[in-house]
């Protein structure tokens, strides 16, 4: 191996941010294989207790690092991400490998095209590890509907990670990668990250091509970055956002610097605090650390008053109306017919639906799919789905007026912090309610970012969430970014294993 | 008869874009079995579409032409359903906003014009197509047909007979030929029509039940299988019995419609808008510039043809029926062709010939200018309009200058007296008796030594001049 940093050999750099990585890199003090080494011999060592990936590209990683290596032996400038490891959530396609949704009906499904985010990564230079375990089809807040494994919160292993974009979430947590991306549709990315305890965003609907991202509700999605600081969610936001012509819904809109904003101070920035995310249901500790975190705020300069978001209570019903409803349709084309699993035992084109989508799809999916083509039907689509749409407009209004007096909007995450696998999979309603806070940002189409803002006496992470108006991620990026550097706790460390260490 | 038939037609277009509805694979017909697919028209996970503009140009033209709204925001849906030639398993189509709606077309019936509304022109996606190979215990799909742009016509129920239906499509073809926006060819299935129809009581305004009936291949056939299912109603009415609504299969070789699926088991299509689009956004500056460009319309054309060129209606009718046709008639005319004989002969032979051979125009070996030049040769005298067929019909199979056809086979009319009066005077000598009987009176006669004189001369000698010739000498 050639090294131009021998002193180093052997360390774990595991822990570090993309932007660190990229300045050992650039300054030649770090080869990419050797972070690349370090990433796979980390691997090693959690992976069994934390089952966060689906796949690893273990080889093709070392030769893309020996490829970034060439480079910085010649001196060359490298891109912000260069070398820079990231894992993919198993729902964006990717040449490489299978593309599997953690389902069994694409359990050997090979993707013939790159997501549009992943080509966007690979032409920056970025080093895929490999893809992370999911809900299937991105259905679900904990990770638990996975047709293949489940995945552990690395801060306690008896908990879930949070989800849908669980693996994402718990291989940044437990330094299995440095960034990651995953797809938010209600939560799925700032739930996660909040129960990992590592920062997320999802961007404004719209802002990242959906290109390749396997669709739950097309209205709804969002692919995201997950990392373990705000930096570097804005490096992987200067990548990946921007007009795709072919993502249709994707907004002609300026892409900004994402980074250009880190380091503006809070003194004057209006935050608002909705009353109703502070109602019944909340766990204590999470309510305390949040309004701690709002203190911090406050104490930086920051302009806080109280709002309301009046509708706030119809979100859940609204959700699962209307992101049911579009994955009845998007989940159709899972027929037996083109691609993927086939029930061996059909005989005849109704059979082969049948059975290929009985025995393909887990009971989550076809629970949801069940309801959404209910909510579509002859008779029930004014009450239910038409309405649903209407109710999307009054949280849009609800935002409206909320940011005309503040600039964010701050609340926590999740009502809860990591709960224990199993403890909500019998009650799909107390599941559903895990992503009360996240949910109207989806409907809304809004920025929201989660972040770390304490821990529980259980030392479970807390997540923060900060919301701003469409397109303005930059606001979201700066009371992220002023947060961070004046949260006044220290950051811990998972301890992989029964919990309750550090 | 004392009901009274409501008729109304669906028309499916597939759009002459170069490339797909909702994305860049090929629309070309006839490639081998998928070769023209890609992960969008496939319906992969995670592919989007990306709406063709030109599609929507292409309907939004067709709904001018056909006197509709254009709509200046329009959506697209999704229209849920399993079957196997349906990648996505819905197919994107328009559900209560088309981009054209409320406008009419006109059509002749019995030298009647008569004003059939046009509820709306929609935009959708064409399917694939499922293969049943010969005693195979499976099923194909091949999908190249797949997202290939589709326009769909529905009419107002404004149609009384089945006549009027076959002139409803005729006018319908001639105008979206007219536009270029697609090639109409059935049986290629770029135009496929099905009609709907239900008797009632004569001026009663209370509809009956209605029938459709599908898998017709050609207009004549929409007319025959309207006319018979017309009939099987009435029967089963006047019997007593009611009208079933239900989808008619058209058995063309039996001459008869059978029922398909009952309407009680229809489809729930679970119509939602296509969150993976934008909505369609027409600019009314937009609009107005596809309406200033919309080519001469079969309409207008008729009248123009009538004016300018003074032949009459009825020409002009069948002549702009099809827009090939058409520009043929007036690249002849452009070229020095009298315009009334180059109707008669594009109306008669050359009409013939291209149906008898299933040859399009564009593909006659009889350019525009050599139809005129051997127009001319009749006009000159050169040749007679008899031995014109003969060169017309060697022009067909080759090709060639009719000049040349002339002189090779040595056709060149005989307008010489002398030489006409030479074989006069032999046939007379040969043919005592007619002679005879003409001078008794029997006119009749005259026409076998006519006869007699062309066979000599292989039909070559002008038939007028030896008729003059011939009556000189009897008297």
């Amino acid at each position: 191996m050639q090294s131009s940093a021998g002193h180093t050999e052997g360390a774990d750099f595991s822990g570090l941010t993309a932007h660190e990585l990229h300045d050992l890199m650039q300054q030649a003090r770090l080869t990419c294989t050797e972070i690349i080494q370090s990433v796979f011999a980390r691997i090693d060592q959690v992976e069994p207790k934390v089952k966060a990936y689906l796949c690893l590209f273990r080889d093709t990683a070392l030769q893309q690092a020996a490829r970034v290596d060439d480079k910085i032996d010649r001196g060359d400038e490298l891109g912000p991400l260069e070398g820079i490891p990231v894992a993919l959530k198993d729902n964006l396609c990717t040449v490489e490998g299978r593309t599997t949704c953690a389902s069994r009906i694409l359990a050997d499904f090979e993707a013939p095209y790159d997501a549009t985010v992943v080509r966007r990564l690979r032409d920056a230079g970025t080093v895929f590890v490999g893809k992370t375990n999911l809900d299937e089809f991105a259905m679900g807040s904990s990770t638990e509907n996975s047709a293949f494994q489940m995945t552990a919160n690395p801060w306690d292993l008896s908990r879930v990670p949070g989800g849908s974009s669980g693996g994402s979430a718990a291989a940044v947590a437990a330094d299995e990668t440095t960034v990651a991306l995953g797809s938010d549709t209600g939560g799925s990315i700032r739930q996660p990250a909040a129960l990992c305890g590592i920062v997320g965003l999802k961007p404004t609907y719209g802002r990242v091509s959906r290109y390749g991202l396997v669709a739950f509700a097309s209205s709804l999605d969002q692919i995201g970055p997950l990392a373990k600081d705000v930096e570097d969610v804005a490096v992987l936001m200067n990548v990946i956002a921007g007009r795709d012509p072919l993502d249709a819904t994707s907004a002609d809109m300026p892409v900004p610097d994402f980074g250009s904003s880190l380091h503006d101070q809070l003194k004057g920035t209006r935050v608002g605090v909705p009353a109703e995310c502070f109602g019944e249901g909340i766990d204590d500790e999470v309510r305390h650390a949040v309004e701690q975190a709002i203190d911090r705020m406050r104490h930086c300069g920051a302009d806080v008053s109280e709002v309301s978001l009046p509708h706030t209570e119809y979100a859940i019903p609204v959700y699962y109306i209307v992101a049911n409803a579009e994955a009845s349709a998007n989940l159709a084309r899972y027929d037996g017919v083109k691609y993927g699993f086939r029930d061996p035992d059909a005989n005849d084109t109704m059979s082969m639906y049948e059975k290929t989508r009985s025995r393909g799809f887990g009971p989550e999916v076809k629970r949801r799919i069940m309801l959404g083509t209910y909510a579509l039907s002859s008779g029930y689509y004014d009450a239910y789905y038409l309405k649903a749409q209407k109710v999307r407009t009054l949280f849009r209004r609800d935002f409206e007026q909320a940011f005309a007096a503040c600039d964010a909007l701050v609340m926590p995450t999740s009502p809860t912090a990591a709960f224990r696998i199993g403890e909500k999979t019998d009650d799909p309603l107390q599941m559903y309610l895990s992503d009360v806070f996240t949910i109207s940002a989806n409907l809304a189409g809004l920025p929201a970012l989660s972040m770390p803002c304490g821990y529980t006496s259980e030392c479970l992470p807390i997540g923060l969430q900060i919301v701003a108006k469409p397109f303005d991620e930059l606001t979201v990026l700066r009371v992220a970014a002023a947060y961070e550097r004046n949260r006044g706790f220290a950051l811990r460390r998972p301890s992989l294993n029964g919990g309750k260490a550090n | 008869m004392e009901y009274e038939p409501v008729i109304g037609i669906e028309v499916h277009v597939e759009l002459l874009t170069r490339s797909k509805v909702f994305c860049r694979c090929s629309t070309a017909f006839g490639a081998p079995p998928n070769s023209q697919v890609c992960p969008i028209c496939l319906g992969m996970p995670g592919v989007l579409p990306m709406l063709n503009k030109r599609a929507v140009e292409f309907v939004v033209m067709t709904g001018l032409a056909f006197n509709c709204t254009v709509s200046t925001w329009s959506k697209l849906d999704r229209k849920n359903y399993f079957y196997p030639d349906l990648p996505k398993n819905y197919q994107i189509s328009q559900y209560d906003l088309p981009l054209a709606y409320g406008g009419f077309l006109e059509v002749d019936v019995d030298g009647e014009r008569k004003r059939v509304g046009i509820t709306r022109v929609h935009l959708e996606e064409d399917t694939g197509k499922n293969l049943h190979p010969e005693g195979a215990s499976y099923s194909q799909v091949d999908f190249n047909r797949c997202g290939v742009p589709l326009m769909e016509i529905v009419s107002e129920p404004d149609i009384a007979s089945p006549q009027e239906a076959y002139g409803y499509l005729q006018s319908l073809k001639a105008i979206v030929e007219y536009l270029g926006v697609s090639d109409c060819n059935m049986e290629q299935g770029s135009l496929r029509a099905e009609a709907n129809v239900s008797l009632r009581r004569r001026r009663s305004a209370q509809f009956g039940t209605k029938t459709e009936i599908k898998n017709v291949n050609s207009f004549k056939g929409v007319q025959r299988a309207l006319e018979y299912e017309i009939d099987r109603q009435s029967q089963v009415l006047s019997s007593g019995g009611s009208i079933v609504q239900e989808t008619r299969m058209w058995d063309e070789q039996r001459g008869i419609t059978v029922a398909m699926r009952s309407k009680e088991r229809a489809h729930d299509y679970r119509y939602f808008p296509e969150p993976d689009l934008v909505p369609i956004v027409v600019d009314e500056n937009w609009i107005e510039r596809l309406r200033k460009g919309l080519p001469e319309l079969p309409a207008a054309r008729r009248g123009r043809l009538v004016s300018e060129y003074g032949i009459p209606e009825y020409d002009a009718g069948v002549l702009t029926a099809s827009k090939d046709v058409a520009d043929y008639y007036e690249e002849c005319v452009r070229c020095g062709a009298d315009p009334k004989a180059a109707s008669n002969w594009i109306m008669g032979e050359l009409q013939f010939r291209l149906r008898d051979t299933g040859t399009a125009v564009t593909a006659c070996k009889i350019t525009p200018q050599g139809l005129t030049e051997m127009l001319n040769l009749i006009e000159a005298r050169t040749i007679s309009g008899k031995i014109a067929k003969t060169v017309f019909e060697e022009m067909f199979a080759t090709g060639k200058a009719p000049a040349e056809i002339v002189r090779e086979k040595g056709l060149q009319q005989i307008t010489d007296s002398d030489q006409i009066e030479e074989i006069i005077d032999a046939v007379l000598e040969a043919n005592p008796e007619p002679v005879e009987s003409y001078r008794r009176g029997k006119t009749k006669a005259l026409a076998f030594l006519v006869g007699q004189v062309m066979k000599q001369t292989k039909g070559k000698a002008n038939p007028q001049l030896v008729n003059e010739m011939l009556r000189q000498k009897l008297s």
